[in-house]
């Protein structure tokens, strides 16, 4: 059995705060613990999701939230792997758990955003890819998500109306969540009123930046028993998979797709190889899912995730959306959260906080949100320069 | 105090002024009468030395763009000697999209000028089968492009200062370029 038990979890609501990533995560870390009926002091090992927006505290987000929360001489990580930092940081405890290395570990990421584009870091470094895409193209995150969403218009006969129903249904669902930034609902006629910013895709189809914190304490299954926790939500699977060569498919921050004139492309793309490799390590397939929570960087992202995480076939995810199948009270609901859509992204808390919310529904405790009798969920998220993140977590 | 022309990075494409003529893989003077490679004479094609250059590995012949010069990225290859390799210079549109707001640094605006969006396009090279992004020639809409569409890479500026006439490479609408989608 290689499950491990989700004792707390906590987030600090996201939003703009103005305050350092060492509060949100620190207060995260607060509710997780008081969440899991712990003391500070009864973790053996803190993992941060590092901020590359935060100086040097960021960069050692575990020793930063050991040292908020007062040094007791934890095992300390920290780990960074862009918007799959959460999963990394996830994936890291539960390694040490499974090893034997530590009892309880605390999980924590945070972050303090800038208003508008995410830009590569300072100086001259033509030798950065993420660098050289905005000195020689201006290439931001926002004009990768309009190339993928044209795309899916050409071959799938996508309209930017179903990428606008995305926004309504997430926003709909954001609305019921006391920790959403945006917290009002949103009509296709508001997205389709707001300014273009990467054709085909517009300011509501296109996720923000937020200030955010989400903290997890996991634990042993024994630990877990020995400690009044019967039946918590456990993880069964922490997917971290890199790429296969070629990797054909183009992705921030490339200029271009790998080739595949010597060696033929993977059967499987890149995205949908992470869910592939959660499953697997489950035991349990899409079909079993009460619920996914999936990286909504932008509307058509969320829909080119149904297809990668199995939902539906290639090129039907636009069906599957105007079925009502995802939203709230659907047959698979996709982002009851309210997805990065409501929130806006705090890169390295999301990944963390896509798994507070599993744990929550499938303790039955997402309030007005709650999918029915929720009893598996999946979240998949995939990290700029190779990085693959799916957790399953079941009850 | 006369610019000089100088690559937005160098190696990644020929350094042949606008007309191609000093390209290191130059098919001729431009300007003259040529064929393009099709053995069809055609009429004077400015820009027909300018290429993208990637390079590929002698031992397994995967193409890098852009250029790795130390090792193949190929796990499964023992390791080649990787050589200089211009890309094709047509190839049709994967996808493509828009700038509507300035970019930030290091893309280079000027902030007091008004902003005026530019055009990205992804090209599929059959040739190399791989997807290399750029910015369409100056004029070229998204309205004027469709998935499927012929392009071909032209030599392009991407900004001037004091000293240097920064030169990248433009993807451009072939004038005869059908436009089936789901290429
Ligand atoms: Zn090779």
């Amino acid at each position: 059995m290689t499950d491990v038990a989700v004792l707390g979890a906590g987030m600090h609501p996201w939003g703009k705060w103005g305050r350092s990533f060492v509060s949100y995560g620190t207060a995260a870390a607060r509710a997780a613990l008081a969440d899991a009926g712990l003391d500070w002091r009864d973790v053996g090992s803190v993992v941060g999701a590092d901020t590359v927006r935060g100086g040097y505290p960021g960069y050692v987000a575990g020793a930063t939230f050991a040292r908020a929360l007062g040094w007791q001489g934890a095992r300390v990580t920290s780990v960074y792997a862009a918007c799959a930092s959460g999963a990394q940081a996830i994936g890291t405890a539960r390694a040490q758990i499974l090893a034997g290395l530590a009892d309880v570990v605390l999980v924590v990421g945070a972050d303090a955003a800038p208003k508008g584009f995410f830009a590569p870091a300072g100086g001259d470094r033509p030798d950065d890819p993420d660098w050289l895409r905005f000195r020689v193209l201006g290439a931001t995150n926002p004009a990768y998500f309009g190339l993928y969403a044209r795309r899916r218009m050409a071959l799938y006969g996508d309209t930017p109306e179903d990428f606008a129903q995305v926004k309504v249904k997430n926003a709909a669902a954001g609305a019921l969540n006391p920790l959403a930034r945006y917290r009002t609902p949103v009509s296709a006629a508001e997205v389709a009123a707001s300014a273009v910013v990467a054709d085909p895709l517009r300011l509501l189809d296109i996720c923000a930046t937020s200030d955010g914190g989400a903290a997890l304490v996991l634990s042993s299954m024994g630990f877990a028993r020995r400690h009044g926790h019967p039946d918590p939500v456990r993880i069964r699977a922490v997917s971290t998979v890199t790429p296969v060569y070629p990797r054909t498919v183009l992705d921030l921050p490339d200029v271009a797709t790998d080739s595949a004139a010597a060696v033929p492309a993977p059967r499987r793309s890149f995205r949908s190889s992470i869910a592939r490799a959660a499953y697997e390590e489950a035991g349990l397939g899409p079909e079993e899912l009460s619920l996914a929570e999936v990286y909504d960087l932008s509307t058509a992202l969320e829909l080119e995730w149904y297809e990668d995480i199995g939902l539906c076939a290639r090129g039907e995810g636009a069906k599957l959306l105007r079925e009502g199948a995802t939203a709230l009270g659907g047959r698979i609901p996709v982002n009851a959260s309210g997805g990065l859509a409501s929130f806006g992204e705090a890169v390295p808390a999301q990944a963390i906080a896509q798994v507070c919310e599993l744990t929550w529904q499938l303790r039955g405790t997402a309030g007005d949100r709650q999918v029915p009798g929720a009893r598996a969920g999946i979240t998949a998220n995939q990290g700029l320069f190779g990085h693959g993140s799916a957790v399953v977590a079941v009850r | 105090m006369a610019r000089t022309r100088r690559p937005v990075v160098a190696g990644w494409f020929t350094d042949g002024d606008a007309d191609g003529s000093t390209g290191r893989t130059a098919d001729g003077t431009a300007g003259s009468d040529k064929t393009d490679g099709t053995g069809v004479a055609a009429a004077p094609v400015p820009h027909a030395g300018f290429r993208l250059l990637g390079t590929r590995c002698t031992a397994c012949a995967s193409v890098f763009f852009p250029r790795e010069d130390d090792w193949c990225r190929n796990p499964g290859c023992p390791g080649g000697e990787l050589v200089e390799t211009p890309l094709s210079r047509r190839g049709r549109v994967w996808s493509y999209t828009d700038g509507r707001y300035r970019p930030p640094a290091p893309y280079v605006s000027d902030p007091d000028a008004p902003w005026e969006p530019y055009t990205l396009v992804a090209v599929e090279l059959a040739a190399e089968a791989m997807v290399v992004l750029g910015q369409a020639a100056p004029g070229v809409r998204t309205a004027d492009l469709a998935v499927g569409m012929e392009v071909e890479v032209v030599p392009g500026v991407l900004h001037e200062d004091a000293e240097h006439v920064w030169t990248t490479w433009h993807w451009r609408p072939v004038a005869d370029g059908s436009g089936e989608a789901g290429a």
